[in-house]
């Protein structure tokens, strides 16, 4: 490969069309096909001359990219007048136009008129340099603040969790190695070699530092206390925050446990709140949640097909808790799934199972099968649709059949248009057209007609974007409340802009307790979901397994001392009259795990 | 040699005639040459050729009286009529070239040749009797044939011999591909490049890229890569076995072809002994011209540390100060008991302390030392099992703009060279830049009270930082005078700039290097300093001269970093040749050439003790060199991209290392240099012997977040400091 680099580093030459049209541009017209030939050479190997010397410049600028200035810089070296006005600090757009055969690529030069810029206020004034002081190492360990990267990378995250056995943290090998040596160094020196061989994966301690001890506390009680803006906010920082990753055993015993016992009071704010967290740890780009899933999922299984999540079924709107699991518990499975754990196929199973069941109530119903049409089309077409005409008939039967009680019709009524909402979509698409409703009716019995209005509602729909879009919908969730964060970390922008120093502190303790509120470098005030309505690869559905045997395998060490404290808050904050229940049996709920 | 070259010569002349009809005038001429110089009797051609050339250039300059001079001490034949029309053509007549090809002569026809290419209107005729060495010798589609025929023999011979004559290739291809491309043999260079450029070692690839690029004789002109190597004869080292399996073939084989260019072009250091190993191989090689000769790193080097001077402590609490007495040697060799009674003795391989005329200690300078003193005892000794805290500084806002870092030595001020021609000046401390009131301020003020030092500052000015601006271009180097008095800045404009701490305000600017000046470097007993630049130069000056004392030239690319020794005699300087000089400061003298790195060298550190010394490039590598010995005995590989910045902690037992990959990197230098110091048999040979132990020698990475880590400085106390800019 490397040759085959170098041959083409031989050869590359400007063609000679480039000395044509340059050429043009300055008044040659007709320029000979052998000076251009030459002149492609010349000017080729100029302009690598040219190129090299920039790269020098580029080196002692300390930077990794080449800026117009190094051209610059290195045209003055060779004694030719730099190009000037020529600035940009970013990647130079060119454009490209062809025509007359022949294919152009020019930067565009735009003409300004002068009393424009005149006219425009003047641009902010950008930040002046500062300097700043951190920690990058404390006697050897790395400590985990905002302003040092965070100590596992996803990737680590996601090979240690794939393949526990073959990674071993580069911080504990040094550890390791250091040990190592310092017993190697003794006497026997020759038998260091020996120990460098034998690797064990070390114990890992879950030590927080005092600031990551606030830093879970104060997020902890936001993330299920009273004040939304505050919530936002916390959310916000378990979404973005890149240092996260020691503190995620925490986080997700804390969300099971939270789910356990909100569950069994029917805390329906609180369950919303406790999944907008799993949603949070999700988005987080640095985190990598495997290893905490038999703590996750099960919890957002509650929340999906519990009996009853609420403590007046008839009229909160439990309904759209189910929805928002439901889509959290297809996130996890597409993100998670491998051949080894077979969340999808154990979760589908679970659903299934529990959906078949006649004693099943129309909350657990409508969950399991929110969370199953969640999972794809491909799912609802072979796990939904053969059902339509069973369920049809039971919705029909507690609709046209005498009233038992208002919240068996409540749960009807919303299972009928989820499954209306869900199937209708899917059948567009398998079906071919003339819709007819005697012909739906036969097909999918009581439904049939109002899905057949349904298919044909989406037929229309399909059609118009279409021709808006191409085969891809658009959805703009909920804007996230803008964040303005007064702390200026190594990534603000929004940093002091008087130049400012921080010293670094005499003596080697900690610095000050880090804030709760991390800093924030840009909002991310919309969030576009892209959908593509193209039914994506097909899950493997096909292999079984049993769901608790591998999820509950690996508990993460650590202690759940933490989590009693900010349970307590959490009720002081929203249930002032209610007694702390931490112990009660959780059963119930949990039924179906 | 001068046998076989004689042998050679026959078949030279039949190949010549040969291609004599296809050449043109050049050719013609340049057969004639090729006869000339295989058949001069007594000195070797190339030596009579650069004194013509000399002469030429002094004829044209009007040196008429040197000429005779000159060619009196050579023995060449008195001024001929010959002589005399070669003048005239370099006057500019063009009909020189034909003229000269008639009058035949030993002296005359180079003469001749020269000037007429001169005549063809050119304006460095050095170069053009650099480059008309590449004449024409052979037939140019058989430089494939010789050269696949002798990658062919090569790879036949024994596994011991193979990796010593592979040395050969490169410099080999690099030569022939230079005369086809002189010889306007475009398109058989072109192919010669395409089929055999794959075999070369990949640390060449920078060089094969800019041979790449050249395929015009036109292009050779200025091209300062191509002229490095018509300069400086690529240095192999071979042992004689293997020197000798190649002679014997190329004679068999009549290869005279590739045994010109041997001659020609190649310094083969021929050693008795055991072939050297791939491995040894390529931990030498990788350099613009070579390995360096085995005697260029044989001249004594005093390395050892200048005696401190006696300074009297005042003994407040007798208890502490007491242990300083002791202390102090602590900064020349704590580490061995030995050193510990040197104290007073001077070291055997110290320098003289009047070896260079260094300035005397000022009271301000005993109090600074008094207070290193105070400040080592509380020291933290460092070690594999205690590693130093790191404290980082980050640049926010600097837009990529930060070109240069540099701390005093005392850790209270910090400075930085921007690439908007800045330098800004911060203070660390709590303690805040004043300036020195106005003139006429300065008046008012009482003399003879105690506190006029504190009286002279302008209080209105206090402030965290300031900015000093002068510079017309980046600032690329940067370095503050031991006594924190002065700063020094060194620029893309070609200056290198002195500018007053007091004051705050620029009191000097040196002009000389004409072109970018890459690094400067403060002497560590201050006055001198150091400075070295894209003219691939390397200057020491002194502060109150506007000129530079001594130029170190040498290095055969820009001169990259500049580094004093502990001692002030030495200066090193790391070059994008990918050598390492050491330079005598007394004599000017290159006394060390490293090589072994493969690529531009940009971080060189030098142990405390002043016995080793660090270099860091391009290509992610640390290498550790022993000055006494200038052998190489250590190589530190982890880093994946340049490193930028190198220090030894204050006693010398931790090495720190700063990259472009974001990263600090900890290495157990003492041992690595214990390892090494066992070690007799590579001394006797110069052979290295590299251990790949680099992953027991790292002791910890850290990893920043995106701020490449462009500086790095231990405190007096051992804590490392590390400064990069932060880029989101």
């Amino acid at each position: 490969m490397a040759e085959e680099r170098r041959q083409k580093q031989c050869s590359v030459s400007l063609p000679t069309e480039s000395m044509k049209a340059m050429a043009e541009s300055v008044g040659v017209g007709q320029l000979q096909e052998e000076s251009c030939a030459a002149l492609s050479e010349e000017v080729s190997y100029r302009i690598k001359e040219i190129a090299q010397d920039a790269l020098k410049f580029m080196r002692h600028g300390k930077r990794r990219k080449l800026t117009t200035n190094d051209i610059d810089n290195a045209l003055k070296l060779k004694n030719v007048e730099p190009l000037y006005g020529f600035q940009s600090q970013e990647f130079i757009p060119f454009r490209f136009a062809s025509g007359g055969g022949r294919e152009l690529y020019f930067y565009e030069e735009k003409e300004v008129d002068l009393s424009d810029i005149i006219n425009t206020p003047l641009p902010r004034v950008p930040l002046d340099v500062s300097l700043k002081a951190h920690w990058l190492s404390i006697e050897g360990v790395q400590p985990s603040i905002p302003e040092n990267p965070p100590p596992a990378p996803k990737e680590q995250q996601k090979v240690e969790s794939t393949e526990p056995l073959k990674v071993v943290k580069p911080g504990q090998e040094e550890e390791g190695t250091i040990q190592g040596k310092s017993q190697g160094a003794t006497p026997a020196d020759g038998k260091g070699k020996d120990k460098g061989l034998i690797r064990l994966k070390p114990r890992s301690t879950h030590e927080l530092s005092v600031e990551q001890q606030l830093y879970y506390k104060e997020i902890t009680e936001a993330c299920v206390g009273s004040c939304e803006a505050k919530r936002a906010e916390a959310l916000q920082s378990i979404a973005t925050d890149p240092g996260l990753y020691q503190m995620l055993p925490r986080f997700s015993t804390f969300i099971s446990e939270g789910v356990r016992v909100n569950v069994v009071q029917n805390n329906l704010a609180l369950l919303i709140y406790l999944m907008r967290m799993v949603k949070a740890l999700m988005d987080n780009p640095t985190l990598y949640l495997e290893k905490y899933l038999h703590e996750l999922i099960p919890a957002v299984v509650t929340c999906i097909v519990s009996k009853q999540l609420c403590l007046r079924p008839d009229v909160d709107n439990h309904w759209a808790l189910r929805d928002f699991a439901a889509r959290l518990m297809a996130q996890s499975c597409k993100t998670f799934s491998t051949t080894t754990n077979n969340i999808q196929s154990r979760i589908t199973k679970t659903f299934t199972k529990s959906w078949l069941d006649d004693k099943t109530q129309w909350t657990t119903r409508y969950g399991c099968i929110a969370g199953l049409a969640e999972l794809g089309p491909d799912v609802i077409k072979t796990l939904i649709l053969p059902r339509l005409t069973v369920e049809g008939a039971r919705i029909k039967a507690v609709m046209e059949g005498p009233v038992v009680s208002n919240i068996d019709k409540i749960g009807a009524d919303h299972v009928q248009s989820l499954l209306l909402k869900h199937c209708a979509s899917v059948i567009a698409k398998i079906r071919p057209q003339p819709d007819n409703m005697e012909q739906y009716r036969t097909d999918y019995g009581y439904l049939g007609p109002m899905l057949c209005s349904h298919v044909m509602k989406a037929r229309t729909q399909a059609a118009l974007q279409a021709q808006q879009v191409n085969r891809t919908t658009l959805t703009i969730t909920q804007p996230r409340p803008t964040l303005t964060v007064s702390q200026s970390g190594l990534s603000g922008s929004a940093g002091s802009r008087t130049p400012s120093i921080i010293k670094v502190p005499s003596s080697l303790t900690l610095m000050t307790p880090r804030p709760g509120t991390p800093s924030q470098p840009s909002p991310p005030a919309t969030k576009y979901i892209v959908m593509a309505t193209s039914a994506g690869a097909s899950s493997t559905q096909q292999v079984f397994q049993d769901f608790h045997s591998v999820l509950h395998s690996s508990h993460p060490q650590g202690s759940l001392s933490l989590i009693g404290v900010t349970l307590n808050s959490m009720n002081l904050h929203l249930q002032p009259h209610r007694s702390l229940a931490l112990f009660p049996a959780p059963l119930q709920p949990c039924s179906l795990w | 040699m001068a046998a076989v070259q004689g042998g050679l010569a026959d078949t030279n002349e039949e190949k010549d005639i040969k291609t004599e009809p296809s050449s043109d005038g050049f050719g013609n001429n340049n057969a004639n040459d090729g006869r000339v110089l295989s058949t001069s009797p007594g000195s070797s051609a190339s030596d009579q050729q650069t004194l013509l050339a000399v002469l030429q250039f002094l004829r044209k300059n009007k040196l008429t009286e040197s000429v005779e001079i000159l060619r009196r001490e050579a023995g060449l034949p008195e001024d001929s009529p010959e002589l005399k029309g070669s003048d005239s053509s370099g006057a500019g007549s063009g009909g020189a070239a034909g003229s000269g090809d008639k009058e035949g002569g030993d002296a005359s026809s180079l003469l001749s040749r020269t000037s007429s290419v001169t005549a063809a209107g050119e304006d460095q005729p050095d170069v053009n009797v650099v480059l008309s060495a590449y004449n024409q010798q052979g037939d140019p589609p058989l430089y494939q044939v010789y050269y696949s025929g002798l990658k062919k023999f090569i790879e036949s011979v024994l596994d011991c011999h193979r990796a010593e004559l592979s040395q050969l290739f490169y410099p080999l291809f690099v030569h022939m591909y230079l005369e086809l491309v002189y010889n306007n043999h475009e398109s058989e260079a072109k192919a010669f490049f395409e089929k055999f450029s794959g075999d070369q070692e990949c640390y060449y690839e920078d060089d094969l890229r800019v041979l790449s690029s050249l395929s015009k004789r036109e292009h050779m002109r200025g091209n300062e890569t191509l002229m490095d190597f018509r300069t400086s004869k690529f240095v192999l080292r071979i042992s004689r076995d293997s020197y000798q399996l190649l002679k014997r073939h190329l004679q068999e084989r009549q290869n005279n072809q590739i045994w010109n260019i041997i001659q020609e072009h190649l310094y083969i250091d021929i050693f008795d002994g055991m072939p050297r190993s791939k491995g040894q191989i390529d931990a030498m090689s990788g350099s613009l011209a070579g390995e360096g000769k085995r005697e260029a790193n044989k001249a004594k080097v005093y390395y050892g540390l200048l005696k401190e001077p006696e300074i009297e402590l005042p003994l407040d609490d007798e208890d502490e100060e007491a242990e300083n007495e002791e202390g102090k040697p602590k900064k020349k060799k704590p580490k061995k008991d030995s050193m510990g009674s040197k104290s007073k003795k001077q070291d055997p391989n110290a320098p003289s302390q009047t070896r260079i005329p260094l300035p005397e200690l000022k009271d301000s300078d005993k109090l600074d030392k008094i207070m290193y003193m105070k400040e080592a005892t509380k020291r933290i000794r460092l070690g594999p099992d205690n590693l130093p805290s790191i404290c980082f500084y980050s640049f926010l806002n600097a837009y990529q703009g930060l070109t240069a870092v540099d701390f005093t030595d005392d850790s209270s001020l910090i400075a930085g060279g921007f690439a908007d021609s800045t330098v800004r000046v911060w203070s660390v401390t709590p303690k805040k830049l004043r300036k020195v009131k106005s003139a006429a301020d300065l008046n008012l003020i009482d003399k003879e009270s105690d506190d006029v030092l504190e009286r002279i500052m302008d209080e209105k000015t206090a402030s965290e930082s300031k900015i000093l601006y002068g510079h017309s271009g980046p600032v690329y180097g940067i370095s503050f005078s031991p006594d924190r008095n002065y700063l020094l800045s060194s620029s893309e404009d070609g200056t290198v700039r002195l500018w007053s701490l007091q004051t705050f305000t620029c009191l000097v600017g040196y002009k000389g290097h004409n072109y970018p000046v890459w690094d400067t470097h403060f002497s560590p007993h201050g006055y001198y300093f150091v400075s070295g630049g894209h003219d691939r130069v390397a200057r020491l000056w002194a502060t109150d001269h506007y000129q530079p004392l001594r130029m170190f030239s040498g290095h055969l690319a820009d001169v990259t970093c500049t580094r004093f020794h502990p001692n002030s005699n030495y200066v090193a300087t790391g070059s994008s040749d990918r050598t390492i000089r050491l330079w005598d400061v007394l004599n000017g003298n290159c006394v060390r050439i490293f090589t072994g790195h493969k690529g531009p060298i940009h971080a060189l550190a030098f142990s405390p003790n002043g016995k080793f010394l660090a270099s860091g490039a391009t290509d992610g590598r640390v290498l550790l060199w022993d000055i006494g010995h200038g052998l190489m005995i250590g190589e530190l590989k982890g880093h994946t991209d340049t490193i930028y910045s190198l220090r030894f902690s204050r006693d010398g037992e931790i090495l720190a290392s700063g990259s472009m990959d974001n990263t600090v990197r900890l290495w157990d230098a003492m041992k690595a240099f214990d390892d090494l110091e066992t070690d007799d048999f590579t001394a006797a040979t110069g052979h290295v012997h590299l251990q790949d132990n680099s992953q027991e020698l790292l002791l910890g990475t850290y990893m920043s977040k995106s701020t490449p880590v462009i500086h790095l400085h231990f405190t007096r106390r051992n804590l490392l400091l590390a400064t990069g800019a932060y880029n989101p």
